[in-house]
């Protein structure tokens, strides 16, 4: 459906021309979209990266196979043989207790030098396997060896992100599903005033032949600009937020092994789909009222 | 140029405006739809112009059959015919160059065609010199000559008139009737619904006399019939 210029721009004159005269509706709509944008903005950029975090945490989960006091080189060397035949293993690594300690002084302080006496730690296997869902059977199984004195995983750590995660994403969801609904029927309830405001040029252009898409295109354009209108705020707030808080809290939680989306990796597509969303409310919007009270 | 086959037209709510109506309106005539109140003139309007549907029959108009007409079709239609009405329906914004204007720029008429369309049309109707004064400012006689400047500008075939004269005094209905006769010693064809008996009787032409849904007389220079 090829448009003249002229009548494009006509349109957008009428347009524009509604929402000056809507004000206050038009100022109502777009500040339901702008609440809308931002909260859902936020929640897109918490659950992005809470959800690569749990990634992270994921794919670093490893069974601490420990080896038991009494088990000679050889009986570690057999250990070491039996884990590997295991299929799901990936690598397998050694570290001794000696190396553990010390990985624990650098960590937590020359404190614990204390313990170079009498060494209280096991050495150990640390075992990855290739999908981490495959992490709790395989320590089931190396368990079961002769020389093992038990073998651990960060169980709970990653379940407890997981079921934090689910109620989290089911919350944000339902919240964000009530604020779009809201300023859809906010945008629709101003494109009815607008329609009820005109319904005498509507019916003279009826009646004198305008095509039902003439008709129908300055409506469809009024929820558009109040959808863009209110993603400004949304989208600027995460390009700068983001920015921010990147900054601020990657420094503090690197040193948890906890990294945070880069910036623009992240605001690319959430400020992208804001936008999509405020596009798709705008027009929606606009279309229920075109629908019902156009009647062209 | 209008033809009615068999027409009836029945509302939702029961009421039969219309029962087994034939008509043949050929191009360029002169037809008055007169009645009583409620006896289905504007129905018999609103069929020609596809603002009703009926529920029997068929209704052609300029070769269309508008029953079977889809909805994105209608503006095909009614581009070939004008419509005028009691309460002028003029936008209130506009000036009477704007208002005439506007019937050509939502059919994405050229603006040239449109200056000079509308200018031609405002001459015809006498009201040039008044272009670019508000509805507001003019009189009912004039404003009536603004509407039927738009409902001509797009040089239809056919111009429906609904009561044209019904909210003006008598001089000036016969101005607005003058100017009916102008436009249908051009060729356009007229169907005008009116209770003014005066004008029925005085400027003589086809009489077509609904009653109760019927076709009660269709009479070539006949007379209003009923007592005013």
């Amino acid at each position: 459906m090829a448009m003249k210029p002229r009548t494009l721009r006509r349109h957008f004159r009428e347009s524009f021309k509604s929402l000056r005269r809507n004000g206050w509706m038009t100022f109502a709509s777009v500040s339901a979209v702008t609440v809308t944008l931002l909260l859902t903005g936020v929640f897109l950029v918490i659950m992005l990266n809470l959800n690569k975090i749990a990634t992270d945490i994921e794919n670093d989960v490893e069974v601490r196979v420990h080896v038991k006091l009494e088990a000679t080189e050889a009986d570690k060397e057999q250990l070491r043989t039996m884990i590997e035949a295991l299929p799901e293993v990936e690598s397998i690594e050694y570290s001794s207790k000696e190396e553990e300690l010390q990985k624990i002084i650098q960590d937590m302080g020359r404190d614990f030098s204390l313990f170079e006496q009498s060494n209280p730690l096991y050495d150990v296997f640390i075992v990855k396997t290739a999908k981490p869902q495959d992490t709790p059977d395989t320590a089931r199984k190396i368990e079961q060896f002769e020389q093992t004195e038990t073998a651990v995983y960060g169980e709970e750590k990653v379940e407890n992100m997981f079921s934090f995660m689910k109620t989290a994403r089911n919350v944000g969801v339902v919240l964000v599903a009530g604020l779009l609904f809201t300023a859809m029927f906010l945008i629709s309830n101003t494109i009815k005033i607008t329609i009820f405001a005109r319904r005498k040029e509507i019916e003279i252009m009826k009646l004198v032949g305008a095509t039902n898409w003439f008709i129908r295109w300055p409506f469809i354009l009024e929820g558009l600009w109040i959808g863009l209108l209110g993603s400004i705020i949304p989208i600027a707030s995460v390009l700068v937020g983001y920015y921010y808080a990147e900054q601020a809290i990657s420094v503090r939680l690197s040193a948890h092994f906890i990294d945070f989306i880069s910036y623009w990796p992240l605001v690319l597509p959430v400020t992208g789909l804001l936008l999509i969303i405020a596009i798709f409310i705008g027009i929606w919007g606009s279309f229920i009222s075109v629908r019902r009270f156009l009647n062209v | 140029m209008i033809e009615m086959q068999g027409v009836t037209k029945k509302y939702p709510n029961g009421v039969t405006a219309l029962s087994g109506v034939d008509v043949t309106i050929k191009q360029g005539d002169f037809v008055y739809v007169v009645g009583p109140s409620g006896a289905g003139k504007s129905t018999f309007i609103k069929l020609i112009y596809r603002e009703e549907k009926p529920t029997e029959g068929k209704v052609i108009v300029g070769g269309i059959n508008t029953a079977a007409l889809k909805q994105r079709s209608i503006p095909t239609l009614r581009r070939q015919i004008g419509v005028v009405f009691q309460d002028f329906k003029l936008l209130p914004l506009l000036n009477v160059y704007e208002n005439v204007a506007f019937a050509l720029e939502v059919i994405e008429e050229e603006p040239a065609v449109i200056r000079k369309r509308v200018m031609e049309v405002l001459d015809l109707v006498g009201l040039k010199h008044k272009a670019r004064m508000l509805p507001t400012e003019l009189s009912g006689g004039e404003q009536q000559r603004v509407a039927i400047a738009r409902s001509i500008v797009n040089s239809p075939k056919v111009v429906i008139a609904d009561e044209p004269t019904g909210n003006l005094d008598p001089d000036t209905s016969w101005d607005i009737m003058r100017l009916f006769e102008k436009i249908n010693e051009r060729g356009t064809t007229i169907v005008m619904a009116t209770h003014n008996k005066d004008i029925v009787n005085t400027i003589r032409r086809r009489v077509i006399a609904i009653e109760g849904g019927r076709i009660a007389r269709d009479e070539q220079g006949g007379d209003y019939g009923y007592e005013a």
